[in-house]
């Protein structure tokens, strides 16, 4: 299916953030923007539902951790008992300190990367996938923000040109 | 202008009298003869019940003090003489710890201060006179830590066994070591690092309020040069101080990041403070520029630095534990047998529960969230300095009884005391800080 969008420019994330208050109060919803960076409080003043990445990153260094406490537990207890130190290794908790390295580093070994991972299936990414933002620009120095139209061109127009747009652009979207 | 509430006012003089009769209370109940000394220990255990494991205990505690202090073979006699010294020991220590825990408070907070001038932080400046007002503590708080480490050399108390002439004509290691550990030249250390610290405490402080009435910025320039000048300062000596007032109760032992461990006790205490004090003025209605989001960075800082000090207590605890060397492993020996309870409970309160409470985003913006936790982070951190000291200074003979609870009431009024008074000095929001408006405008 195939709709209008019109696109509106930005060069300065602090005005796009006061754009993007505007739009909202004008009851109109943002179908997307694209940044060169980050900006922070954007998702916040979008409206956006708040990101469950960072459970899926809990319970990533659950996982993490439980794979380093059985692996070594297996390693150095269960398949080939060392005596190190004049510590022999007969019980896990009480070699316990010298796991504890281990078990924090895949805990945010697992963390990291799993999060990396969904985040990029998350946000349909992968390698030598085509780029999906509408204009070149918006990885170098603009802010575009993105709204469908409904037969309310002109008065969107307006607006948008009254919250500091250095440019206006209507386009056809194919919806994915 | 903040004026200092006469209900907290009260509250902390009440605290101060009744922290001062613990105190007191503490010294009239040590026992002045070994006869009573050994007859408290004696009632104290029946009194328990507590099964002691006497016969082993008390048999390996004798071979151990025979080495360590080679007295030889007047075993029983050492042995009463010891017990005696740690029961009298018992108030001094308690004393101790809370009066270096409150000026530990009060010297992170003044190292916290330090970065956030040196860095030019723009999102802190709203919070300076919270700060600059707890470092006001350090003058009354270093001044009566350097009096009681002054009673020590007086021998008025036996907290640091180096002091003791008798002590050190035995022992080759503390002979090797009196070049560096003898009264004078530690008396010395101590004065020239608390000068330097309430020095660079009042220039900073008579800078930042001039700034505030000067038409240009050369206040704040010479702020922050003197600022980062003090960091060095304060690294340096922080790392010594922790050798000196702490490392040093147990002069055999040694360990080489005990200055970092130190430090970061003192840093997550210091910033907990902040955001109490912070929290506190917000509630009455002061500090209005103050947001969530300045709220939210402290919490930041808090469960930041609870996970350093975790990561510097573990390296400690793991190398010597694998290690095993007996000099170096006696320090944790001691601390599992004698203070399993404390020492561990510790480290739950220090790391698992700031980082379970405070791991959440939104829960670093709620206030009482954020009292609650620092509560708990300040009295693990006191256990923290009770677990440093206790163990070679009171043996198996601690409690957390009226000493204890007395000495930290009693700082905890002053701490009080002298840091709402001094906020209400000052107007509680700099006006002329180059930084003012951002910090304003700080938003996460």
């Amino acid at each position: 299916m195939a709709s209008k969008v019109i696109h509106a420019f930005y060069d300065d994330d602090d005005v796009l953030m006061l754009a993007v208050k505007k739009v909202k109060a004008a009851k109109l919803h943002i179908e997307e923007v694209y940044c060169p960076f980050p900006v922070h409080g954007l998702d916040k003043a979008m409206g956006l539902a708040p990101t469950r990445l960072a459970i899926t990153a809990f319970l990533y260094g659950l996982v993490g951790l439980t794979v380093a406490t059985l692996m070594m537990n297996y390693i150095m207890i269960e398949d080939w008992p060392q005596d190190i130190g004049g510590k022999p290794s007969f019980s896990y908790l009480e070699n316990l300190p010298a796991f504890v390295p281990i078990m924090f580093e895949l805990t945010v070994f697992f963390a990291a990367h799993l999060m990396v991972i969904t985040f990029y299936l998350r946000s349909r990414l992968w390698p030598f996938k085509e780029a999906e933002n509408p204009d070149v620009r918006t990885t170098d120095d603009h802010f575009l923000m993105e709204i469908e139209i409904h037969d309310n061109e002109q008065e969107l127009r307006d607006l948008l040109m009254n919250t500091g747009a250095v440019e206006i652009n209507i386009s056809e979207k194919n919806s994915h | 202008m903040y004026t200092f509430s006469n209900r907290l006012k009260i509250a902390s003089i009440i605290l101060m009298i009744v922290g001062a009769l613990g105190i007191i209370g503490g010294f009239v109940m040590a026992p002045g003869t070994i006869a009573e000394a050994k007859e408290m220990v004696a009632s104290h255990d029946q009194g328990h019940g507590d099964a002691h494991a006497a016969k082993a205990d008390h048999t390996t505690n004798k071979s151990d003090h025979t080495v360590a202090e080679t007295h030889g073979d007047e075993h029983d006699s050492s042995h009463d003489q010891h017990l005696l010294d740690q029961l009298k020991n018992r108030p001094w220590a308690a004393l101790y710890v809370a009066a270096f825990f409150f000026m530990m408070i009060s010297l992170g907070v003044l190292a916290f201060y330090a970065i956030q001038r040196a860095a030019q932080a723009g999102w802190s400046p709203l919070l300076f006179r919270v700060m600059e007002g707890i470092t006001a503590y350090l003058v009354p708080g270093g001044i009566i830590v350097f009096v009681i480490l002054l009673l020590s050399v007086l021998h008025m108390n036996h907290l640091f066994i180096w002091m003791d002439e008798s002590v050190v004509a035995h022992d080759a290691l503390l002979q090797g070591k009196s070049g560096y550990l003898n009264p004078t030249f530690f008396l010395i250390r101590a004065a020239i690092f608390l000068a330097g610290w309430i020095g660079y405490r009042e220039y900073s402080r008579k800078l930042s309020i001039a700034q505030d009435a000067s038409d240009d910025n050369s206040n704040f320039k010479l702020n922050f040069r003197i600022s980062a000048g003090f960091l060095v300062f304060y690294l340096i000596s922080e790392s010594i101080m922790s050798w000196d007032w702490i490392m040093s109760v147990e002069p055999h032992w040694f360990s080489t990041l005990f200055g970092w461990y130190i430090f970061a006790s003192m840093f997550v205490s210091g910033i907990t403070v902040i955001a109490m004090v912070t929290i506190y003025l917000k509630s009455k209605g002061h500090l209005p520029d103050v947001n969530d989001s300045h709220i939210h960075d402290l919490a930041k800082f808090m469960f930041g630095i609870s996970i350093f000090w975790t990561y510097l207590w573990f390296s400690q605890f793991m190398l010597i534990w694998y290690s095993n060397i007996p000099e170096e492993v006696t320090y944790y020996v001691t601390r599992i047998a004698d203070y399993r309870l404390p020492f561990f409970g510790m480290v739950a309160m220090n790391f698992l529960f700031p980082v379970l409470l405070l791991m959440n985003s939104d829960y670093k913006r709620i206030n009482w969230f954020v009292i609650l936790t620092g509560i708990v982070i300040l009295a693990g951190h006191y256990m923290d300095i009770f677990n440093a000291i206790m163990p070679s200074t009171v043996g198996k003979n601690w409690y957390i009884g009226i000493p204890e609870i007395g000495a930290v009431l009693f700082f905890t009024g002053l701490f009080i005391f002298w840091v709402f008074r001094a906020l209400s000095t000052q107007p509680l929001q700099p006006k002329r800080n180059p930084f003012i408006e951002e910090s304003k405008h700080f938003h996460y």
